[in-house]
């Protein structure tokens, strides 16, 4: 029982890794239909600039605290993302917006590649270690083991659908969003500049990229400039799986793909006898996604959120 | 995934016309300077010289230099006529696809031989190149069984393959005190190739394989399939793949409260397992092809050498590579012949004692007496246990 826990445990953290980067693609798709392929790699500048950021505040002449570090250097990563994500959508998306949907959608590949290539020519090619700027502490409780940084990303993806979803439904801004995302022409006639009202969602997910990029870093303790690509086409099954567009949706389809692959993995062993090995986890994960799509194409949580073509 | 592939065919295809680019820009610039009276005889050497393993690249380049300028200051003849031996060396990126370009490359430029590759995923492909041209290349660093096993009479390498360590490994582990032992493979050919080899030394030397699980070279979260292992109640963890799964996986054993021993092959004994282990990759072991260099028996000469003509460090592989070429060198003058003809069987039977201890191939072109060195995360630093056989 203790194993099944530990997986349940491993499965959750896993998931909510995928949750906190599936927020922002199904965010940018709610709003604009757009499936935003560069998000991933926007993880990945996150953790690139918090690491360079921590590396110059520790290494300069004034003495910080560790906190103070971080809270610096996230902020940083935060500011740095949304720079670039505003301007990933000036040059990328917008002059695309009325073209046919594939045409951003190539686009959208081709930030990612041009990105992975930047960060690959400014951090080099090697693997970055997470530095020891606090103690990483594991807690056992029913013979399963859960680290601070583990319980920490739980709580924090949690925290970011609630804010998201509050933010979206509760303030005018997201007010404007919803009206964006039902019909940019309306909108635009009510009042809503709808420009701006895109940006703010770029700059946005781009935020929730970059604190995504540190704790996945932080977790695994290793960043490098290729580590956006898988982790974003995770991440976007989750949301796919989820209903892409659904933030809610986000948050179970990123951990019920979690835990099918951490589950899978554990057990596909065991169940079949050792024909199926844990290199069917990523198989499994596939097989529930195509099986839920088949009876749900909008995915578990999916809704028909806008419907413009 | 498909679209994984098809991304990395568009990156591979952008990379091949950067490439075209500027080497059309750069073939003009290549001279050869004609000395009267001397037979210019080139070999060729393949390694990365660009990308994350260009220093290991250059470190190989160097090692088969020195052997040439050495080589050249003795003034050899051969078949009755001085003769000067020219290095071409070129760069593979330690991408399969452009390392058949380079082979054949260098097959069109006229070489008698080649040292290389560096990796196993590009000596292999280029392997077949070489053998269709009926020309010698002798591998420094490719340790994958598949180079040998093509039955090419062309193929050598001074270093000892996969087998050779799986089977140090296997016996090793159940040497630590392991009875019940959990394999993590991350399905590369390295990884999966030193895996089997690995548990079939094992099993021999009377250890159990409890688990079997597999990753892949680019995860990085590996909880999933360590609890499984924690469950079937293993006492060693041996992994086959890289450092950068490698250094992850060791804070994970940790996090989630596994008490193992934890062992992987070369491709974790590198400084940057240290760096990404941390303080969780002590104790860690790990094995190596060949001898730290002040154990070899021409190691404290050569590393006086290298540093005076190079004015830098020896990374891993140059002595490999000097041994290499003057293994090839050899075989030429001893055939008194540039001709493959002549000279290959001159190669297939040679005793050359060289920097790495003595160079002489099997039937196949290994190397007979390949070495196994392993050692132990102690303090933060790789500390050398024992060489095996």
């Amino acid at each position: 029982m203790d194993i099944f826990l530990q997986q349940v445990i491993n499965g959750l953290v896993l998931g909510s890794v995928y949750a906190l980067v599936a927020l922002g693609y199904t965010m940018v798709y709610g709003i604009l239909g757009l499936i935003n392929f560069a998000h991933g790699e926007v993880v990945m500048v996150g953790a690139m600039v918090f690491l360079t950021a921590v590396s110059v505040l520790g290494g300069g002449p004034l003495v910080l605290s560790n906190s103070t570090i971080i809270v610096f250097a996230v902020l940083t990563a935060i500011f740095v993302c949304s720079i670039l994500a505003f301007f990933i959508e000036r040059i990328a998306y917008r002059p695309l917006r009325n073209a046919p949907r594939l045409a951003p959608l190539i686009t959208a590949i081709g930030m990612s590649i041009l990105l992975q290539n930047i960060a690959m020519m400014i951090w080099g090619r090697q693997y970055r270690t997470f530095p020891e700027l606090f103690q990483i502490e594991s807690y056992t409780f029913a013979g399963a083991n859960v680290t601070n940084v583990q319980l920490f990303i739980v709580g924090i993806s949690i925290a970011i659908m609630a804010s998201l979803l509050a933010v979206i439904h509760l303030t005018k801004v997201g007010r404007a969003m919803r009206a964006t995302a039902e019909s940019p022409q309306i909108a635009s006639l009510m009042g809503v500049n709808v420009n701006t009202v895109i940006s703010l969602t770029f700059i946005i997910g781009a935020g929730l990229a970059a604190i995504a990029g540190v704790l996945v870093s932080a977790n695994y303790s290793i960043a490098h400039y290729s580590m956006g690509f898988i982790l974003g086409l995770k991440a976007f099954t989750a949301a796919v799986l989820g209903g892409i567009g659904n933030l809610t949706g986000a948050m179970v389809g990123g951990i019920l793909l979690g835990l099918i692959e951490s589950i899978g993995a554990g057990y596909i062993g065991d169940l079949t006898g050792g024909f199926m090995g844990s290199h069917y986890q990523d198989v499994f994960a596939f097989l529930v996604l195509i099986i839920v799509l088949v009876f749900r194409p909008t995915g578990i949580m999916g809704e028909r959120v806008a419907d413009r073509s | 995934m498909a679209a994984t592939g098809k991304l990395e065919r568009f990156r591979n295809l952008f990379c091949g016309v950067v490439f075209l680019i500027s080497f059309l820009g750069l073939s003009g610039c290549g001279s050869d300077e004609q000395n009267a009276g001397q037979k210019v005889i080139k070999i060729g050497q393949v390694s990365p010289l660009t990308g994350n393993i260009a220093h290991l690249g250059k470190d190989n380049e160097n090692g088969a230099r020195l052997a040439i300028e050495e080589a050249n200051a003795r003034s050899l003849s051969i078949g009755g006529e001085k003769v000067r031996f020219e290095l071409i060396s070129e760069d593979d990126e330690a991408k399969p696809l452009k390392s058949t370009i380079v082979a054949q490359k260098l097959v069109d430029a006229g070489v008698i031989g080649v040292i290389g590759h560096l990796n196993s995923g590009t000596t292999i492909p280029a392997s077949k190149i070489y053998n269709d041209a009926g020309i010698a290349q002798i591998s420094p660093s490719a340790t994958n069984v598949n180079y040998t096993n093509q039955g090419f009479d062309t193929a050598f390498r001074v270093i000892a393959n996969d087998a050779q360590q799986g089977r140090v490994l296997g016996a090793f582990a159940i040497k630590l005190g392991a009875k019940k032992i959990g394999v993590i493979d991350d399905r590369t050919d390295y990884g999966k190739g030193l895996a089997e080899e690995f548990e079939k030394s094992a099993v021999a030397s009377g250890g159990e394989i409890v688990a079997h699980e597999f990753t892949d070279n680019t995860k990085t979260d590996f909880t999933a399939i360590l609890t499984r292992i924690k469950s079937k109640e293993a006492d060693l963890i041996f992994f086959s793949g890289m450092d950068a799964q490698a250094g992850p996986m060791m804070k994970q054993i940790k996090n989630l409260g596994l008490n193992v021993l934890f062992l992987t092959g070369d491709g974790g004994q590198t400084q940057q397992f240290l760096t990404l282990g941390g303080a969780e990759a002590e104790g860690a072991y790990a094995s190596s092809p060949g001898e730290p260099l002040d154990k070899m028996s021409g190691g404290k000469d050569f590393t006086k050498k290298y540093t005076e003509t190079f004015n830098q460090s020896i990374q891993i592989y140059a002595p490999y590579a000097y041994d290499a070429m003057n293994a090839l060198i050899s075989a030429i003058v001893a055939a008194d012949s540039v001709d493959p003809k002549d000279y290959l069987p001159k190669l297939a039977a040679i005793e050359h004692a060289g920097v790495t201890g003595p160079v002489s191939f099997d039937q196949k072109g290994d190397i007979k007496r390949g070495t196994i060195s392993l050692y132990r995360v102690s303090e933060g630093r790789w500390a050398y246990i024992e060489t095996l056989e």
